[in-house]
């Protein structure tokens, strides 16, 4: 039974037409999204933010050498006098007792841990991002929305839902993604720590008993989507099988290609009277 | 005159057993049939919900039907944690709407698709309805809370609980008294809570209309007496019980075959 989509944002007499089935009952596809009126409403994530500071964030699977890059990022911004500050995925208080307690529980399924890391994102968004960024500061993000959409969208999420839930997140000046070979980043996490950690290693999709292999095929999905998003979203790509200096080196290299600016508006003041236009 | 009445009543029953998700659903579930029913109840802060359902239940088991409750914020993942946020007044109106949708989620696929699976009634006492009138009363997106929800099954029937501020306001003094977020107080309305609390429920309840005829929900009038609202509420379980096969045990022993609802998974189509 084909149902024409129903728009349901248009005024009930307009959508009234297409409501019955002509039997007189209401077929439950009707109150589907109507697919054209969604990818009308732009993402924030596909435009510049309008803000005067900048926005930087790594991405990468665990293991990548991500942290340790935006480290070393973090000291040579600050030590040149940038005013930076720095927010880390999953570290809201907010959502920490019931992730905490859905984890240990197993209670949680791929959209609870999905929408659970979104309230932390949208806290610290609102928090800890967006007033450095009004006020003209430089925001570190390790990790970032993208995080979500390789990894909830591995654990089995639609890939359009998850963006439309991140729909309020803004777009960064620059995303690296720092991609390495499972092989390397199973042999980084496991020479630092003894275990590798139970959803790292996607334990709770039942891939396998044993978290290596499962680390293994859970992070190949992950590898998998975030190639797909390097395209789709402009990520920086660096390789990660590199030596630490020489990936530093190219990403100072690309960081200063957005400084540029940065400093110009900031030399001439602009930076306070474009921040004040967005307060 | 309560405007969506005469609407609701007259709305026809879904013919439908196929159960549809609102959106994209939950695509790593494997699909299976839901021989139960899921009915909703909605309807503002202080109308009654909960009292009709206990009134509801005992009715439906006696009639010989299995019945399961499940209830807005109640989901044992997230409601303590809900309640700290909201004692600590630190919620967004972009981190409200996901924790509801967290708790909608969670009870989704830990209480109310295992009972639907098992051939319950599943009684929601509220469902995602209220998060669309909720989320727009306070200023969000309301296009983005319901792409939140995508991933909710749509209900077979929901009832909606309609009645004006100023039936209300005498009930919800009379009861538990008027409260910080039933009033909207975090909406900065005003300072005043009773002022606060008229206005609030007024948008609510203007808001679950609009949402009673874009969704076809059941209205009924609930300025009325307790056992009156109850009359018309099993009437209108009983009518859509009847239309979809689901006879009460004494009369269904000549109908053999029933169709069970088989979760198609529309939204993936193109």
């Amino acid at each position: 039974m084909a149902v024409p989509p129903l728009d349901e944002f248009a005024p009930p007499e307009a959508s009234a037409a297409t409501e019955s089935n002509g039997d007189g009952t209401v077929d439950g596809k009707s109150q589907r999204r109507d697919k054209a009126s969604a990818a009308e409403r732009k993402s924030l994530l596909c435009s510049p933010h309008p803000y005067p500071g900048r926005l930087v964030a790594v991405e990468g699977i665990d293991g990548s050498g991500k942290s340790t890059q935006l480290t070393l990022l973090e000291r040579w911004l600050r030590s040149r006098g940038y005013p930076v500050r720095f927010t880390e995925w999953n570290s809201s208080r907010l959502v920490r007792e019931s992730l905490r307690r859905g984890k240990r529980k197993n209670l949680l399924t791929p959209t609870t841990f999905s929408l659970l890391h979104a309230v932390d994102f949208a806290d610290r968004l609102t928090y800890n991002i967006l007033p450095p960024l009004k006020a003209g500061m430089i925001v570190l993000s390790d990790r970032y929305a993208y995080t979500a959409f390789a990894r909830d969208v591995a654990r089995g999420v639609h890939p359009e839902w998850v963006r439309k839930v991140y729909s309020f997140a803004l777009r960064p000046d620059l995303t690296f993604y720092f991609r390495v070979p499972i092989k390397v980043s199973l042999e980084r996490l496991l020479s630092g720590r003894a275990k590798l950690k139970y959803h790292e290693a996607g334990m709770d999709l039942g891939l396998s008993n044993d978290p290596a292999e499962s680390f293994e095929v859970f992070q190949a999905r992950v590898l998998e989507i975030y190639d797909q998003l390097t395209v789709e979203f402009g990520l920086r790509t660096i390789d990660a099988t590199g030596e630490i200096l020489d990936q530093q080196r190219v990403v100072r290299r690309m960081m200063r290609e957005i400084l540029r600016d940065y400093d110009r508006e900031r030399a001439k003041g602009n930076h306070v009277a474009a921040a004040k236009e967005t307060w | 005159m309560i405007a969506n009445e005469r609407r609701g009543i007259m709305s026809p029953p879904l013919k439908r057993r196929g159960k549809a998700w609102y959106g994209h659903g939950l695509p790593y579930l494997t699909e299976k049939p839901l021989p139960g029913h899921l009915i909703a109840i909605e309807g503002t802060d202080g109308v009654g919900r909960s009292t009709q359902i206990q009134l509801l239940r005992p009715w439906l088991e006696v009639e010989g039907y299995a019945v399961s409750k499940t209830g807005w914020v109640r989901s044992p993942l997230l409601h303590e944690t809900i309640n700290q946020a909201k004692a600590g007044h630190q919620l967004t109106v972009t981190t409200f709407s996901l924790f509801y949708a967290a708790d909608f989620a969670d009870r989704l696929e830990h209480e109310i698709l295992p009972a639907l699976q098992a051939g319950f009634i599943v009684i929601a006492d509220r469902y995602m309805y209220t998060a669309f009138a909720r989320n727009t009363a306070m200023g969000a997106d309301p296009a983005w809370t319901r792409d939140l929800f995508g991933m909710a099954l749509v209900p077979d029937l929901v009832l909606h609980l309609d009645i004006d501020v100023e039936t209300l306001i005498p009930r919800v003094v009379q009861n538990k008294g008027m409260n910080h977020w039933e009033s909207g107080m975090h909406l900065s309305l005003g300072t005043d809570l009773f002022d606060s609390f008229v206005r609030y429920q007024g948008r609510l309840i203007e808001e679950y209309r609009r949402l009673a005829h874009e969704f076809n929900f059941i209205t009924v009038d609930a300025r009325r007496s307790i056992d009156e609202v109850q009359n018309d509420l099993r009437r209108h379980i009983l009518d859509y019980l009847s239309t979809h096969g689901a006879l009460r045990p004494e009369e269904s022993s000549t109908s053999g075959e029933q169709e069970t609802g088989v979760i198609q998974p529309l939204g993936d189509s193109k």
